[in-house]
């Protein structure tokens, strides 16, 4: 269903991307919540909403994101809300709320310090604790897993996989990359993310606000997001049907979009999800670097639909932008923005 | 904004160890309750928000994800919320902000915690070792409403006895204390002064479930109409806090007011389902929801009136108290006012009740999420 409401990112803003900061990620938001908001003359108290997406297990401390409240400034109180989730399903919680239609300007947030963990110890712990946690498999064991059902289904092969990279990270060539050792069968280490530190927080605005805070709004037009069983066995690593279900109710198809941001940690899954999105070769992928390039846990998404944004602000007319959660793309969101003339 | 009802409600027994259910067993026993009380199956329902307190409870990250299978939200939208012990009812929330929103027509709501998995005080303390767990954190707060509003020492001990004896009525309650008086109580154990044990909320293992739907959907079923909702938060400590009287907790209590049209909530609302997990924070939130005057809620506990039969009955389910899964408190909180007004709280049903608030507060008294739901989409006409 179409919302009744326009509903418009109008800015965002994201940390310097690190190998590892020392700044916290209260410190890290104030900075990113900060730089998304002053250039639209908007203040915290202009704010009638907060979402934020963190996860106690990546900062490694329960309650976690009570303290970043202090980042959006929520005196007097802010209504506000927070998803253990990447800050996409912040966005969505926010993209809901403003449809109800009593508050303008809401600002949403991901944030993560991976840096700080071990992520083949961490990741294992997100596992059916019964069945699959106990084996204590990385992620990046899964990953080799999809990508050897994505080679095997024809979907892509090595040389395609590097030559991702080779255009996420913008140095080195394919031939030197595929020279390299595997991580795990078939993955290199080219075709996996980096750990990152960082933050994100982006403003929307409703309708005729969005319009007076900036000249060319993206509009949220399709928007959903949808699960998977969880188990990777029981599932076809070759094939991606929630990415298929979210874009089809987000409406996708209504026209083609110029650019593509993907939450694609591993080169196989960008060249799996633009098999299963029908992404031709005039829709330019991941331009931003993707999450190849930096991978701030819990902010990638969110990133993603800021580099989606983006394209809009610039002149653009139609763009996705997808997240991903879960063990070999468990649970994807599509989100469309669009510009108007 | 498109209205919404609470159609289903389901719960587990809740116990200290549910040892006999998995993770995803517990849950299902909330779902299928809630389900089949909304005469609905699983193919009836659109998407799924799910609600708990910290993974560190449990030891699992971010469990919604092996949950979909068990909540049947499989090509579903399933989504996750954790505002702290606010978490139940931000869950409600956010699952009626989907069919507000006119995104989905029926969203079941569900919230768990299986603390016998894990260590709660631990991860209380954030994860870090020496923590007060939560009576530490309040006992302060609760040492000062009653130097402020002067209160007798006996308050703690009525709220703690008239609170377990509504359990008693309630088949689901975790504590059953037959013989629970104002004697036992008061010479049960100093956890924390001035809370003692038997005023003190258990750690138990549990879930709850609600299905909310539209109008249509609501239509041949008993609905309880989410006539307004709210959520506050506000930041962790700064000079200017007062976490007797908390700033959030009030402009959340007159944000949802200013939605249902109440302007007299003690004459307004039938019946108020407020989260107390230490007996002392019954009259605090009666003051800070203007249900009571400032320094005057300690008197509607001592003259019975928030006792069931009373003329303000509060936590007629027993409350945290007698039952307390940490990430479900919240949302058995808004299940329980929305079971007053549909008729079906059974033996602790509040007679003819056609309005009812219900809260739930998180972190260091800073996370507050409340709704009003009532019989009728007009309950003051």
């Amino acid at each position: 269903m179409a919302p009744s409401t326009d509903i418009a990112v109008v800015g965002w803003a994201q940390t310097e991307m690190a190998r590892r900061t020392e700044l916290s990620e209260t410190q890290l938001l104030l900075r990113a919540i900060t730089d998304a908001l002053e250039p639209l003359g908007l203040t915290s108290a202009d704010v009638d909403f907060t979402c934020l997406g963190s996860c106690d297990y990546i900062t490694g401390q329960a309650f976690s994101f009570v303290g970043n409240l202090d980042a959006i400034g929520a005196w007097p109180p802010k209504r506000d809300s927070h998803v253990e989730m990447d800050g996409a399903w912040a966005l969505y919680e926010a993209w809901l709320r403003l449809q109800e239609g009593d508050i303008e300007i809401a600002v949403v947030t991901g944030s993560g310090r991976s840096s700080t963990g071990d992520p083949a110890l961490i990741y294992p712990m997100e596992m059916d604790p019964y069945f699959l946690a106990p084996i204590g498999a990385d992620p990046l064991t899964f990953a080799a897993l999809q990508a050897r059902a994505v080679i095997a289904a024809g979907i892509t092969d090595e040389r395609s996989m590097a030559e991702v990279a080779v255009r996420s990270r913008g140095k080195g060539t394919v031939d030197d990359l595929l020279a390299g050792d595997y991580v795990r069968q078939p993955l290199r280490r080219h075709d996996v993310p980096p750990i990152t530190d960082g933050a994100a927080a982006m403003v929307l605005a409703t309708g005729d606000r969005a319009r007076r805070l900036v000249e060319r709004p993206a509009y949220i037009t399709g928007f959903d997001h949808r699960t998977e069983c969880h188990n990777p066995s029981f599932r076809r690593l070759d094939d991606s049907p929630s990415t298929r279900l979210a874009a089809t109710a987000a409406g996708l198809g209504r026209a083609p979009v110029e650019v593509a941001e993907l939450q694609a940690a591993f080169t196989h899954e960008e060249l799996l999800l633009r098999s299963v999105l029908g992404l031709g070769d005039d829709v330019v992928v991941n331009a931003s670097g993707g999450a190849l390039k930096a991978n701030p846990i819990m902010a990638t998404g969110l990133c993603r639909i800021g580099h989606a944004a983006d394209h809009i602000f610039k002149g653009g007319s139609r763009a996705l932008a997808h997240s991903t959660s879960g063990p070999c793309l468990q649970q994807n969101l599509i989100c469309i923005l669009e510009g108007r003339s | 904004m498109i209205p919404a009802a609470v159609v289903g409600v389901g719960q587990t027994h809740h116990k200290t160890r549910r040892l006999d259910v998995s993770f995803g067993g517990l849950v299902r026993e909330a779902v299928f309750r809630a389900l089949d009380d909304a005469e609905m199956t699983m193919d009836d329902v659109d998407a799924v928000v799910l609600g708990k307190a910290p993974d560190l409870f449990e030891g699992v990250m971010k469990p919604e994800l092996y949950l979909s299978d068990a909540l049947g939200a499989v090509g579903k939208p399933m989504f996750r919320v954790h505002t702290a012990g606010s978490v139940g009812g931000t869950t409600a929330i956010v699952a009626a902000s989907h069919v507000q929103a006119g995104k989905h027509k029926s969203v079941l709501a569900v919230a768990f915690e299986k603390q016998s998995e894990g260590n709660a005080q631990f991860a209380l303390g954030s994860g870090r070792g020496a923590s007060l767990g939560a009576g530490g954190a309040f006992a302060p707060f609760i040492r000062a409403y009653i130097h402020r509003s002067g209160a007798p020492e006996d308050i703690g001990w009525k709220v703690a006895v008239k609170d377990r004896r509504n359990a008693l009525k309630n088949p689901y309650a975790h504590l059953k204390i037959e013989d629970i008086s104002i004697e036992k109580v008061k010479n049960s154990p100093m956890m924390w002064e001035p809370i003692r044990f038997l005023e003190s909320c258990p750690s138990s293992d549990g879930a709850c479930a609600v299905v909310i739907t539209d109008e249509e959907g609501a239509q041949g079923r008993t609905p309880a109409w989410i006539l307004g909702t709210s959520s506050r938060s506000e930041p962790p400590s700064f000079p200017g806090r007062d976490p007797v009287r908390p700033q959030a907790c009030l402009q959340c209590a007159q944000d949802v007011y200013g939605q249902v049209g109440i302007t007299r909530p003690r004459e307004q609302l039938d019946m108020a389902e407020l989260y107390v997990p230490f007996s002392w924070h019954e009259p605090m939130w009666l003051e800070a929801h203007f249900i009571a005057e400032e320094g005057e809620g300690w008197r509607m506990v001592d003259d019975g009136s928030t006792e069931l039969g009373g003329s303000f009955p509060v936590n007629c389910s027993g409350g945290v108290l007698s039952s307390n899964p940490i990430g479900a408190s919240g949302l058995l909180r808004f299940a329980e006012a929305a079971n007053q007004v549909r008729g079906a709280a059974g033996e602790h049903q509040v007679e003819g009740a056609r309005t009812a608030l219900a809260m739930a507060y998180g972190a260091n008294s800073q996370y507050f999420s409340m709704w009003v739901v009532g019989n009728s989409l007009q309950p003051f006409a």
